[in-house]
């Protein structure tokens, strides 16, 4: 059982008190306990960090080169500043994707400006053209450059704009954008997805030649927006997509390419996986291009035949006949996951604190699994986010947004949880308290988590989580007795 | 369907599929409009010639996969080796998130540190709200002793002063006037993490040498007969300190290691989480300033830090990451002559059985071909340790390391018939030592994890050597200093050596003649 909503309203109140005064203030609001029939989760989001807290969040610059671009293969993506933002965010991701890296795919690779004093005091604009004209020379088969600014660029007045399009005519029209995602822009790493995306929609969609890269269309294309392929997910889901009859035609942006960024507005509809990283460029082609688009859930079975079904609905009767089909036939698969390790997990508490969509998304697989989640909060979430995730808690959840280091510890330690899903920086925090963790951004190293195959290892990923012997030997025995 | 309950498919497998493969290839001959296979294969087979690597080290602006990091990492490496020590980075928050993970990835621990959480406001007005706000959020909410300060590139760019910043932030009762904050500027576009850790270092041992910033009365020194130790970054630091620390134990000497991360980043799964554990204390700071003298093990890790001891009047020697037998027995001497102490017995004991080791060994490694990255004085120290062994460092290459540093190199390559045909490269990337690998083989590669990428490339098998190592489990735990260490590095250099040989015998009723028993 949850703590009832008066248990979580103490607990709030005995955490805010090791604040000093004003930043209690502040802190109250993004934490509370989600009370049935409300429209959000009572907390206040998408609001700057207070500094010196230990927040979890990231920056623009995360949001936009680890997030939207990175994963895009067969682009190089420029860290155009000093060394360490591409240094700490290279090939960290787990942004899966095939290709000869190096020679026509750039993913786990780091590009990097590594500015000088020099380059701050005169301006780095001729090194970022210089830097262009090398990447021509070595990796001749990149088919477009992406410019990530970190923090001195926007500060030392540089413009990344003028070489872009420069660079861009002398190369015979190639695509290069620059995207303006400075790590001190914005609060968290969320206003780096909404540059990014307005980069795509300005350097990408608005320089588009007809021409180039043709496909006969079907009125069965599809485009996967909002998934960044961790571990593979965007395989393990797009499978599904073309088993029920529809043709994938571009990932967003996992394993994607530029020609697929470039003819997503030929899709018939945008299914949307992580909605707060590219609902912006969703909205935008509903608007310019008239492609609907359409969020779904390929977490767990019971949101993925919910999904199926619902993105069945925008085609066809033959369509929405293979949903079902597709459905029926991992049914198996599903019942003997959930019969193995249901009894193992069923009543197990869970809480969560993670980015994106998840701190929502995971809630269904877990309820699958038995597993009840008691309190959940979002990294760098909206207040629309917290609206979405009310579908999915229950009354009587802890939120907390935008949780803090000492936060997130007291919670823990006073709920008690089996479980606790976030990232590499809370994980060993917790399993020295003794508390099962998953990493939620990267499976752990693990994953898919997507679809029906990625249930099976989640499944599994949960289990020995919780039920590994570790956590019966974390106390001596010569303790336990005393 | 390939997924399957009893026997769970991980990715690895998973996508091998038949499914899953129709569908990559159904994706990339439909949708990706890749570049055709013909030019996809020149493109490969000619990175790998002499024409593409002239071309490669041609390159004047761009850089490709570095082996370094910037200033702040460091500084947070520095920081946290000290007692209940918050490290706090003033400027952009993104920072702080990347150093935690990236020390958590590698150390497999938790990383404590806070930001200032600098925006846009704060690039146009600067950042001495978010200090006075941020110490007083820190000091209430994580009690430590101590805040060490330094800064991202964003705060230096907009020349916010650290300094003058953080009275202002005493003043206005952001913190009490007593409690200690050094601090050190740490602008990422300045040398490397190895330059942060030194500023950083720098930066608290002024502090308390020089009176608290102005705000205390320098320390008198009154020399007396201990010595101090600094290792410098270190990604072995975990099992490196204790080893130091025993060695200078066994010999009965007064020491005092300044910064020692090794216990909070290798605290026990126990029930409790430990935000700070061990660490240099502050007392243990200020009365090293008497100490008669102080040895670094890494020279370029700490400039500016042994400057700064050399005039507090202190004897000062600075290694370069030393190695193996004669590392450790320079090292060792130094000891014994800046104390008068005796090397004792079980040391001598250690080292005859490295000795011992090395002479078991030897013929395996005798002119083997290796390649080297990573920080200049570890470049330096494994140098003359594979130079020692018979081995033959072909390649030695350095991110962070300059022209200087590369004349060191080639020094200790002159100096032995098997530097021969061996060369240093300062300020080359891994993108530059792929050319090398391609062009001048190489049997063995020594790096750190990102070296795998070359492994696959190039086919030239890894040892994992250096910071970070993301992909293997607790090999900080261990030393590879000492002689205890070198044994260590030994095992390690020779553990890849018959996996590489057996690997290559392998074949059943082809190679497997010599697939021997005994080795």
């Amino acid at each position: 059982m949850s703590l009832t909503v008066e248990e979580n309203k103490a607990l709030i109140e005995e955490v805010l008190k090791a604040y000093p005064e004003k930043t209690a203030k502040k802190r109250a609001k993004h934490l509370g306990t989600f009370e049935d029939g409300k429209p959000d989760c009572g907390v206040k989001s998408n609001i700057k960090s207070l500094p010196g807290v230990m927040t979890i969040r990231g920056c623009a610059y995360a949001g936009s080169k680890g997030v939207v671009w990175g994963p895009i293969k067969d682009m190089i993506h420029i860290s155009h500043g000093p060394v360490g933002c591409g240094q700490y965010s290279w090939a960290s991701r787990r942004n899966y994707y095939i290709g000869e890296t190096g020679i026509d795919t750039f993913g786990t690779m780091q590009f990097t400006s590594d500015f000088q004093e020099k380059d701050i005091v005169f301006g780095g604009d001729k090194k970022l053209e210089k830097i262009i004209d090398e990447i021509e020379v070595l990796f001749p088969l990149n088919k477009g450059i992406t410019v990530q600014s970190e923090c001195p660029i926007g500060l030392i007045g540089d413009d990344i704009e003028a070489v872009s399009k420069k660079k861009a005519k002398e190369y015979e029209g190639k695509t290069i954008v620059p995207v303006r995602c400075e790590g001190f822009r914005g609060v968290s790493q969320s206003l780096g997805h909404h540059i990014a995306n307005d980069a795509v929609r300005d350097w990408v969609f608005d320089k588009v030649d007809p021409n180039k890269n043709v496909f006969e269309s079907s009125p069965y294309d599809v485009a996967i927006i909002g998934d960044y392929n961790i571990g593979g997910d965007a395989w393990s889901s797009r499978i599904l997509l073309e088993e029920m009859g529809l043709r994938v035609i571009a990932q967003w942006s996992g394993d994607g390419t530029i020609a697929e960024l470039e003819n997503t507005p030929k899709a018939k509809l945008n299914v949307l996986h992580c909605y707060r990283s590219m609902n912006y460029i969703s909205r935008h082609m509903e608007e310019k291009y008239g492609t609907p688009w359409v969020e779904y859930n390929f977490f767990g079975p019971t949101m993925i035949e919910k999904s199926l079904r619902e993105i069945a609905s925008h085609f066809d009767d033959t369509i929405k006949a293979n949903a079902e089909v597709v459905i029926a036939k991992y049914r198996k698969l599903i019942d003997e996951t959930i019969a193995k390790y249901k009894p193992r997990l069923q009543g197990k508490k869970v809480m969560l604190f993670v980015g994106g969509l998840r701190p929502r998304h995971v809630i269904g697989a877990y309820e699958d699994l038995g597993m009840e989640v008691v309190g959940t909060g979002y990294e760098f979430g909206h207040n629309d986010d917290y609206q979405r995730t009310t579908h999915y808690v229950k009354d009587g959840t802890l939120i907390y947004d935008d949780v803090t280091g000492y936060e997130f510890e007291k919670f823990v330690e006073k709920v008690q949880p089996d479980l606790v899903g976030s990232g590499i920086k809370e994980k060993y925090v917790f399993q020295k308290m003794g508390v099962p963790f998953r990493q939620m951004h990267s499976w752990d190293y693990s994953g898919p988590y997507h679809g029906y195959d990625g249930f099976a290892i989640f499944a599994r990923d949960m289990d020995m989580a919780i039920n590994s012997p570790v956590w019966s030997l974390t106390k001596a025995p010569w303790k336990k007795a005393a | 369907m390939p997924q399957n309950v009893e026997k769970v498919l991980d990715h690895e497998n998973l996508f091998r599929e038949p499914e899953y493969k129709a569908m990559f290839d159904n994706k990339r001959s439909q949708f990706e409009f890749r570049v055709p296979a013909e030019e996809l294969a020149k493109q490969i087979e000619y990175a790998k010639t002499w024409e593409y690597r002239e071309k490669n080290f041609a390159r004047e602006a761009l850089t490709v996969n570095p082996a370094k990091a910037c200033q702040p990492l460091g500084a947070v490496f520095a920081a946290v080796g000290f007692e209940k020590t918050l490290p706090f980075v003033h400027g952009s928050q993104g920072c702080v998130a990347y150093y935690r993970s990236h020390f958590s990835r590698h150390f497999k621990e938790p990383t404590s540190c806070v930001s200032s959480s600098m925006t846009e406001d704060a690039a146009v007005f600067g950042g001495l709200n978010n200090m006075i706000d941020g110490l007083a959020n820190t000091y209430n909410l994580y009690k430590p002793e101590m805040i060490a300060v330094s800064t991202t590139c964003m705060a230096e760019v907009i020349g916010d002063d650290l300094d003058a910043f953080i009275k202002t932030s005493k003043q206005k009762g952001s913190i009490p006037a007593e409690f200690d904050v050094p601090f050190a500027h740490t602008p990422a576009f300045v040398g490397s993490h190895i330059t942060g850790y030194d500023n950083a270092l720098q930066g608290i041992i002024k502090y308390f040498w020089d009176g608290k910033a102005g705000q205390g009365t320098a320390l008198t020194r009154i020399p007396n007969e201990s010595i101090n130790f600094i290792g410098g970054f270190d990604g072995f630091v975990c099992g490196n300190l204790p080893e130091i620390r025993r060695m200078l134990d066994l010999m009965g000497v007064e020491h005092t290691i300044l910064c020692d991360p090794s216990d909070v980043w290798n605290t026990p799964t126990d029930g409790e989480f430990r935000m700070y554990d061990g660490g240099t204390t502050k007392a243990q700071v200020e009365a090293a300033i008497n100490a008669k003298a102080t040895i670094s093990f890494q020279g370029y890790s700490t400039e500016k830090t042994m400057k700064l001891i050399k005039e507090h009047g202190h004897d000062t020697t600075s290694f370069h990451h030393p190695m193996g037998v004669t590392g450790t027995d320079a090292f060792l001497m130094k000891v014994s002559e800046l104390t008068g102490k005796p090397i004792p017995k079980e040391l001598e004991l250690e080292r005859g059985r490295l000795v011992d080791a090395i002479a078991d060994s030897q013929a395996h490694l005798h002119g083997k071909k290796f390649a080297l990255y990573g920080d200049p004085d570890l470049m330096l120290g494994m140098t003359a340790f594979l130079l020692e062994l018979g081995a033959e460092p072909v390649h030695v290459l350095s991110t962070n390391g300059d022209k200087e540093w590369a004349e060191k190199v080639q020094v200790l390559l002159d100096a032995s018939p098997f530097g021969k045909n061996c060369k240093a490269y300062p300020k080359a990337d891994l993108w530059h030592m792929r050319s090398l690998l391609f062009t001048e083989k190489v049997d063995f590669l020594i790096g750190n994890t990102y070296g795998k990428y070359l492994e696959r490339d190039c086919g030239t098998p890894l040892i994992r050597l250096g910071f970070p190592i993301f992909d293997r489990h607790h090999h900080h735990r261990f030393p590879i200093w000492g002689y205890q260490g070198a044994l260590r590095v030994l095992t390690m250099l020779l553990d890849e050596y018959f996996e590489a040989l057996d690997a290559n015998t392998i074949g059943i009723g082809t190679t497997d003649y010599s697939y021997d028993i005994i080795r």
